[in-house]
C-alpha cells in the first residue's frame, strides 16, 4: 500500500513541520514556550521565497528564511528575557505580526513562480535530508553535549542553573534564535519546496501543528520525527483521497490534519497527566515562566 | 545598568497611561514604515486614526465604527474573562464562525416562515453553537490536560473549512444560481439584524456587547465567581485552598467566552455580514485578544479599546482607499500594537532602578 513514491511524498509533507518542531523543542528545553511559531513560519516562507526569486537560487532563499525567522524570534526574545513579558501573549502577538507583515510585504510577489529546486538522492531535495539528519544532530546535542546539558538544566530549573553561575537569559535568547532559525527554514520548504509559489497565509496552522507534535513527542527529537511522519502520512492521505475523486467534501478532508492533531494531543496529554501523577512528566520543569534574577 | 525590580501594585494613572502610550508608540513607529514605504506617514497616520472620525467622509464611517467595535468588545469580554483565570482561549475565530453557523441554521430551516420566535431563536442557537465549540478545548483540558491554546486555535481552522463546506454544501443558496454561500439573511425580514437606529450603526451585536460590558463588570468586581477567577489567575495554589474548583472554572470561561463569541458571529452573519460564506471568518476573534490585552482585561478598557481598534479597520480602509496604502497594513498595526503594550506593560509590573542593586 505504501510504496517508495507514497513515502517520499510524506517526507516531503513532513518536512517544514519537522523543522519547526525541532526548533521549537530547542526553545522549549530551554524553559522558552514561544507561539509564535506560525508567524516566524510564514516571515520565513516570504523572505525564502523573494530571495530565491530575487536570485535564482533555492539556497540563498533557504539562507534568507532562516535569517530572517532568527531575526523575528529577537522581538519576542527582548520582550520575554528583558522585558519579563508574558511568553504566551508574546508569542501571540509575534504570530499576528508575521502573519500581517508577509501579507503587507508579500502582495508584490502573489502569482510568481519559484526557481526550481535542485534534486537530491532519491530525486528528494537536500532541504528533506537536512531536516532527517538534524534529528540525531539535535538529540546527539540535547543530550550527549555540554551545552545541551547546560541548555536543559536551564530549562529544568533555570535559579538553579542562575545560581551555578550558567547565564540563563543568553541561553535562551540563543534557544529562542535557533528555534527562529528553524521555524523560518520549514516556512520556507512550503513555499520553495512544496507549494512554488507565495499566498498569504500559506503556512495554514502548520506552525501551530508543530507547536502541538512537540508535547506530542514528549521534547524528543525522535518523537518529534515520529509526530511529523505522522502528519505527513494524514496530509498525504487526504490529498490521496482528494485525488481520487472519493465522494467526500474536500473541505472536511482537508479537516483531517487539525483534528488529528486534537485527538493526538488528548491522548498524549492524558498520558503525560498519570506520568506527571507518577512523579515524572516530560515536560521542562521552567517551561513558560519568566526568569527574574533578584541576585 | 539597568535593573527590574517587581512592584507590588502599579498606581492607576499608570494603567492607564500604559496602553495610551503604546498607542502612540505604534503610531509612531507605523509613520516610520511608511516612511520607508515610501508613503507620507502623516498624511497615513491621519487617514487611519483621524479621518474615519472627523475627515471628509466621516458622515459614512462614523455608523461602520460601531458595525465593527461590537463583535470585538463582545468577543473580548469574554476572552478578558478567562485571561484573568489563566486560561488561554485563542479560538474565539472559531467559536465565532461555528456560532454564526449554528444561528444562520435556524433562520435557513425556518424559511421562508415568518413569526416573532425566529431572531430570538437564532441569538440562541448562535451562543450554543460558540458555547459547545468552547467546551471541546475545556473538556480536552479537564479530562486529559491537552492545552486549550492548542486545541482551540486547532479549532479555528476546522471552523473555517467548517463554513467553506456550508458555503458550497448543505447551507447553499438554492436559487443563488450555483454561486457559493447562504441564503442573504438581511433580505428575509425574520431573520435579519438591521440597523436599530438608522445612521448610528447600532445593531442588536452592538446592544449586546454593551450589555456584556456591564455583565462582565459585575461579575468581575461583584460576584464571588469573579473573585474566584481572579484569585485562580493570580496564586492558583492559594485558589483552591479558597474553594475554587479548577475544573469548574475552565469549564465557565471557556464556555462563556465560547458564547460570546458566538453571539458576536451570529449577530455578523444575520446583519453586516448577512450570509454564511467560504470565508466567513473575519479575524474578529484573533483581534479582539488584542482589544482584550489593550483594555487591561477591565470592561471599560475594552469598550475603549475595542472602539480604537474598530476605528483602525476602518482607517485602514479608508487608506487603502485614498493613499493605495497595502490592505494588511491595519495587520501590521494591531501586531505592533500588541509588541508596544506588552513592552510597556513591564513598567507596571516593574520599576527601573539604575546601579546593580540597591
Amino acid at each position: 500500500m505504501i510504496d517508495l513514491t507514497t513515502f517520499l511524498l510524506l517526507l516531503s509533507a513532513a518536512t517544514p513541520i519537522l523543522l519547526a518542531a525541532l526548533g521549537e523543542t530547542i526553545a522549549e528545553r530551554a524553559g522558552v514556550l514561544n507561539l509564535g511559531v506560525e508567524g516566524m513560519m510564514i516571515t520565513g516562507a516570504l523572505a525564502g521565497f523573494a530571495a530565491a526569486h530575487a536570485t535564482g537560487s533555492t539556497g540563498a532563499g533557504f539562507a534568507a528564511a532562516a535569517l530572517a525567522g532568527a531575526a523575528l524570534s529577537l522581538i519576542f526574545a527582548v520582550l520575554t528575557q528583558y522585558l519579563l513579558t508574558n511568553q504566551v501573549a508574546t508569542g501571540l502577538a509575534l504570530t499576528l505580526f508575521g502573519l500581517g507583515l508577509t501579507a503587507m510585504f508579500g502582495k508584490p510577489y502573489e502569482g510568481l513562480k519559484a526557481p526550481p529546486m535542485p534534486g537530491g538522492p532519491l530525486g528528494v531535495n537536500w532541504i528533506v535530508w537536512l531536516g532527517l539528519a538534524l534529528v540525531p544532530l539535535v538529540w546527539l546535542f540535547l543530550n550527549r553535549s555540554r551545552a545541551g546539558l547546560i541548555l536543559r538544566g536551564v530549562g529544568e530549573n533555570h535559579d538553579a542553573a542562575h545560581a551555578l553561575g550558567y547565564k540563563v537569559r543568553a541561553v535562551r535568547v540563543a534557544a529562542i534564535a535557533a528555534g527562529g532559525a528553524l521555524a523560518g527554514l520549514g516556512g520556507a520548504y512550503v513555499s520553495i519546496g512544496i507549494v512554488l509559489q507565495w499566498t498569504e497565509g500559506m503556512t495554514a496552522g502548520a506552525g501551530w501543528i508543530a507547536l502541538a507534535i512537540v508535547v506530542f513527542a514528549g521534547w524528543n527529537p525522535w518523537g518529534v520525527l515520529a509526530g511529523a511522519w505522522l502528519f505527513g502520512g494524514v496530509t498525504v492521505m487526504q490529498l490521496r483521497l482528494q485525488a481520487a475523486g472519493v465522494s467526500f467534501p474536500v473541505q472536511l478532508l482537508s479537516m483531517a490534519p487539525y483534528l488529528a492533531t486534537i485527538l493526538v494531543l488528548a491522548v498524549i496529554s492524558a498520558r503525560q497527566k498519570y506520568a506527571r501523577a507518577a512523579g515524572g512528566g516530560a515536560a521542562p520543569g521552567s517551561l513558560g515562566r519568566t526568569f527574574h534574577a533578584l541576585r | 545598568m539597568f535593573r527590574l525590580e517587581p512592584r507590588a501594585s502599579a498606581p492607576l494613572w499608570l494603567e492607564i497611561a500604559t496602553p495610551v502610550l503604546a498607542v502612540i508608540a505604534t503610531m509612531i513607529a507605523g509613520g516610520v514604515l511608511f516612511a520607508l514605504m515610501g508613503f507620507d506617514p502623516v498624511a497615513a497616520v491621519r487617514t487611519i486614526f483621524w479621518d474615519p472620525l472627523f475627515g471628509p467622509a466621516a458622515g459614512y464611517s462614523r455608523p461602520q465604527l460601531l458595525v465593527k467595535a461590537g463583535p470585538l468588545i463582545l468577543i473580548a469580554c469574554g476572552l478578558a474573562v478567562g485571561f484573568r483565570a489563566g486560561i488561554w482561549n485563542i479560538g474565539a475565530e472559531g467559536q465565532y464562525i461555528v456560532g454564526g453557523i449554528t444561528g444562520a441554521a435556524v433562520a435557513l430551516a425556518a424559511y421562508p416562515a415568518a413569526g416573532a420566535w425566529i431572531f430570538p431563536a437564532m441569538v440562541v442557537a448562535g451562543a450554543a453553537g460558540g458555547w459547545a465549540w468552547g467546551m471541546i478545548p475545556a473538556l480536552l483540558r479537564n479530562w486529559f490536560g491537552a492545552s486549550e491554546i492548542l486545541v482551540s486555535l486547532m479549532l479555528v481552522y476546522v471552523a473555517q473549512r467548517l463554513a467553506a463546506w456550508m458555503a458550497f454544501g448543505p447551507m447553499r443558496n438554492p436559487e443563488g444560481f450555483g454561486m457559493p454561500g447562504s441564503r442573504n439573511l438581511q433580505q428575509y425580514e425574520p431573520a435579519s439584524n438591521p440597523e436599530i437606529i438608522a445612521g448610528t450603526g447600532i445593531h442588536w451585536g452592538v446592544v449586546a456587547a454593551l450589555l456584556a460590558v456591564l455583565a462582565i463588570w459585575f461579575l468581575m468586581s461583584r460576584h464571588i465567581r469573579g473573585f474566584h477567577i481572579r484569585a485562580a489567575g493570580l496564586a492558583p495554589r492559594a485558589a483552591r485552598f479558597a474553594g475554587v474548583r479548577p475544573n469548574a472554572l475552565v469549564a465557565f470561561c471557556l464556555g462563556l467566552s465560547g458564547a460570546l463569541a458566538g453571539l458576536a458571529g451570529l449577530f455578523e452573519a444575520a446583519g453586516p455580514g448577512g450570509q454564511i460564506t467560504d470565508g466567513f471568518g473575519s479575524g474578529y476573534g484573533f483581534t479582539a485578544i488584542i482589544v482584550a490585552f489593550l483594555g487591561r482585561l477591565h470592561p471599560v478598557g475594552i469598550l475603549l479599546a475595542g472602539l480604537l481598534l474598530a476605528l483602525t479597520y476602518i482607517g485602514g480602509e479608508l487608506a487603502q482607499l485614498m493613499l493605495q496604502l497595502p490592505a494588511a497594513t491595519v495587520q501590521v498595526f494591531q501586531g505592533m500594537l500588541l509588541f508596544f503594550l506588552l513592552a510597556f506593560d513591564t513598567l507596571t509590573r516593574f520599576r527601573i532602578r539604575r546601579g546593580r542593586r540597591a
